[in-house]
């Protein structure tokens, strides 16, 4: 598979490393009354979807940013790709 | 029809006229005691259980291709009970007593080959890890024995002793562990299940549940409502979107494994290795094909097919260790789809739902897992609680923290 990176242009996944989910960004609030069951909820469960999927990637060999990408899992098919920062900061992460 | 070698002779002077089709092709009944979802081994092993050990009538198992067409045909065929851990080991090690007796339960020739698997030591550290295992292994009444590098030499003269990054040093093996003919397994639980009278339904797809206040009440198919007082789901790698009918999220991703044949050539492995230093085990099948695997791709997946930079690093492992098999043409290669969990271990549980029950999670350790996969689903079906050997394999483990984790990698699926 070849990730089309927004910086560095179209590089091979073997660079990259895997992480899943890429709500993973979306932490839950530690303050809230339901912290226990949010936080068992978002570090063990997935949606795990026949199609198309939005993940985190790792730029681990090249220059360690972590990338969104949206990739559909019955044909490896990667349809858009973002910096992960950019999304973290649209819905009001890392300030 | 019992087989028989008299039965064969006989069929050899009668012009095999005589073989019947092994199970039936009934028309899905509108009612059912237990629906179980999944045409695999592991649907068709709790099925013959249900109806052979726990007397249960009215049985159907729906499977949307052909049976035995998903991971118990696509696997790498070994069989073991080498785990660490006390919610594993006795659940492996009763699966690998059922293996010794399949063949004679089933009265069906699955080819099952206790040739021995052996692990590979590398390190001091690793032979602390691996003699503990051993430990752990017989404490839960498995074999294990450890080899010194001597043994090893004797028995695998082949390998790569020397090797400057990874020599070997030892190894621990299990003598009961082998292989087995996989599609036998589906074939034979198929035909002892349909000859206790259980339906198996192919080209049936769920599409699918039937829930109201809380209760299953039955499944949507491609052939219409089928109606079941309880519903045991066993589709492996295609957990999520199954259960996704459901309402239901899991503790589960689907990743992509794949595995590799060579083209056929004279005895030379005696049993199953695996490198304990990269990702790669072997072992040759009866046709001489060398039969291997690896890592994971690595990103979730349904495609039954990977890509090459995992090939690569298979090969590499597979030259590191048996430097011989380097002119050796690969036949073919295939994807199967892992359902891989959170903590490396599967889930045998009731759901929220009432009536509704799941067999899954299995990482890419399944196919080993069949006969006690099916004798304990079945037992949960029938009696309504876990079977002795499978009280670890809960849903709720992830909330209250007994997780099964033999590698200690945490929530990341793509490395158990």
């Amino acid at each position: 598979m070849i990730i089309n990176h927004p910086l560095l242009g179209p590089r091979d996944s073997a660079e990259f490393v895997y992480l899943g989910d890429a709500s993973l960004i979306e932490r839950p609030d530690p303050a809230a009354e339901t912290a226990l069951v949010d936080f068992v909820d978002y570090a063990y469960m997935r949606e795990n979807p026949a199609g198309s999927l939005r993940e985190l990637w790792f730029h681990e060999a090249g220059d360690r940013s972590w990338l969104v990408v949206t990739r559909n899992t019955m044909t490896h098919e990667i349809s858009d790709v973002q910096m992960a920062c950019d999304v973290a900061r649209k819905i009001g992460r890392s300030k | 029809m019992q087989y028989s070698g008299f039965k064969v002779i006989k069929e050899a002077l009668t012009g095999h006229k005589g073989w019947k089709p092994a199970w039936r092709d009934p028309e899905p009944q509108s009612n059912y005691d237990i629906v179980i979802i999944g045409g695999g081994g592991h649907g068709l092993a709790t099925a013959h259980y249900l109806a052979k050990i726990y007397g249960e009538k009215k049985i159907a198992v729906l499977e949307k291709g052909w049976i035995g067409g998903g991971n118990v045909g696509r696997n790498t065929t070994i069989v073991r009970s080498n785990y660490l851990l006390d919610g594993n080991e006795p659940f492996y090690e009763m699966s690998l007593k059922l293996w010794e007796g399949l063949e004679q339960d089933l009265n069906y020739n699955a080819m099952i080959s206790q040739r021995g698997i052996m692990n590979l030591i590398h390190s001091d550290a690793q032979r602390d890890a691996f003699v503990r295992r051993g430990n752990a292994m017989m404490l839960n009444g498995a074999d294990a024995e450890y080899l010194d590098l001597d043994q090893i030499k004797k028995e695998y003269p082949f390998l790569n002793f020397d090797d400057a990054r990874f020599p070997i040093k030892g190894g621990l093996a299990q003598r009961r562990g082998g292989t087995v003919r996989h599609d036998a397994v589906a074939w034979g639980y198929a035909r002892s299940a349909d000859s206790h009278g259980v339906d198996i339904i192919q080209n049936c797809e769920v599409t699918g549940f039937r829930i109201e206040n809380g209760k299953c009440l039955g499944v949507e198919t491609s052939r219409g409502y089928i109606g079941a007082s309880k519903v045991g789901c066993a589709v492996a790698g295609s957990s999520g979107r199954l259960m996704a009918k459901a309402n239901m999220r899991l503790p589960i991703e689907s990743h992509i494994l794949q595995a590799f044949v060579s083209e056929g050539l004279k005895p030379v492995l005696p049993g199953v290795i695996t490198f304990g230093a990269g990702h790669f085990y072997v072992s040759q099948s009866d046709k001489g094909g060398l039969v291997f695997g690896g890592d994971l791709d690595g990103y979730n997946s349904y495609a039954q097919r990977g890509n090459l930079p995992v090939v690569e690093d298979v090969c590499e492992g597979g030259m590191a260790i048996m430097p011989m098999i380097g002119r050796a043409r690969l036949l073919r290669m295939w994807g199967g789809i892992m359902d891989m969990s959170m903590d490396g271990s599967p889930i045998i549980d009731r759901t929220h739902i009432d009536g509704l029950y799941f067999n899954g999670g299995w990482c890419y350790g399944g196919f080993k897992a069949t006969p006690a996969s099916g004798m304990v689903f079945a037992h949960l079906l029938a009696k309504d609680e876990p079977h002795e050997t499978a009280t670890a394999y809960r849903f709720d483990r992830f909330k209250t923290g007994h997780m099964i984790d033999e590698k200690g990698m945490g929530n990341q699926p793509n490395l158990h």
